[in-house]
């Protein structure tokens, strides 16, 4: 099929798309103008029934927390799915980069870069911590947390640090805190369970109103997301990392 | 809609078509994370901080860094 003809063929198709778009826009409530009922009802009801200064998270952790679990487990078998992939093939060798330019003296991290991705380490933890901890109050939480986490040990492998940050990745622990914060939100659930309410029933009285225990079990559960997506995210990059410096192609 | 929030969407437009524009894979991934933060900011303008704070280290950084791997791996096997 000629070029020409690609484009006769596409036009027909592409006018019709557009059509049905500036119709189905033009249905849409004005800019900033929210019809639905559920977003007041939630904002009227959910600071008694949780306590929770973000309202996102009691949303994502309570009204819809088991479909949260359900991304838990998307993300939990993506790791996996990963590390299944990566993993030394029976033709693979392990071993040290062959070096491809040799007599060439390969360049050291610059001590800026060095200085400035060291200094980050810290800062990055604390930050992390503190989305993690402050889900219920503030926005962020489990999942936004986690990633900032694990940027910690992504900063000593940008510094050049690579032998450090393979020390700094003990995989069975990983795998374990990662299963930990998987399993840790099922078992929330299932306590709800046990005291005869529904799964993921908050039993935990709750804080007063913003303080930084308030929102029942909300903290607990960021607690096990945040585990879970930093453990699997430095699992996922410590995985890829392995392939392109200690493994490689067929024998 | 504010001139700041008018601002970052014709942003998000133009780098998300200057991503799909860019044929040469590791300008268009240091392209691409421009346009994932420029999509956070999107988010951030809109009022919806969890979902910018997503964003920005998926879109950001997290994404960037698996594919760069990926390209660092596919390179040599090239030569």
């Amino acid at each position: 099929m000629t070029r020409r003809a690609r484009l006769w063929l596409f036009a027909p198709f592409a006018l019709g798309v557009a059509a049905l778009l500036v119709w189905g826009i033009r249905g849409l409530p004005p800019f900033g103008h929210y019809h639905g009922p559920y977003g007041f009802v939630l904002a009227r009801v959910e600071p008694h029934e949780r306590g929770a200064t973000n309202v996102v998270s009691a949303v994502v952790f309570d009204y819809r927390g088991f479909d949260t679990m359900g991304e838990e487990f998307i993300f939990f078998a993506s790791v996996i799915g990963v590390a299944m992939l990566l993993r030394a093939q029976r033709d693979e060798t392990e071993g040290s980069p062959e070096d491809r330019a040799e007599g060439r003296r390969l360049h050291a991290t610059a001590d800026a870069v060095r200085m400035a991705a060291l200094s980050m380490v810290i800062a990055l933890t604390v930050l992390g911590l503190y989305v993690v901890a402050h889900g219920q109050l503030t926005p962020g939480g489990g999942f936004q947390g986690g990633i900032v986490l694990a940027g910690a040990p992504l900063m000593i492998y940008l510094a050049g640090r690579v032998l450090v940050f393979e020390a700094l990745n003990p995989v069975p622990l990983l795998e374990g805190a990662k299963s930990t914060g998987a399993a840790g939100f099922v078992v929330m659930g299932f306590v709800g369970l046990f005291v005869g309410a529904a799964f993921l029933s908050n039993v935990i009285p709750l804080a007063p109103f913003g303080s930084i225990f308030s929102g029942g079990d909300i903290p607990i559960l960021n607690v096990a997301v945040g585990l879970e997506v930093a453990a699997g995210t430095v699992l996922v990059i410590h995985e890829y990392l392995e392939q392109t410096l200690v493994i490689r192609g067929s024998r | 809609m504010s001139v700041v929030q008018a601002a970052v969407s014709v942003a998000v437009a133009f780098l998300a078509v200057a991503v799909v524009r860019t044929r040469d894979p590791l300008p268009q991934l240091m392209l691409f994370s421009i346009f994932g933060t420029s999509l956070a900011l999107f988010f951030f303008v809109l009022q919806a901080p969890d979902v910018a704070l997503s964003e920005m280290v998926v879109g950001a950084v997290a994404y960037p860094i698996v594919v760069l791997v990926a390209l660092a791996k596919a390179k040599r096997r090239e030569r």
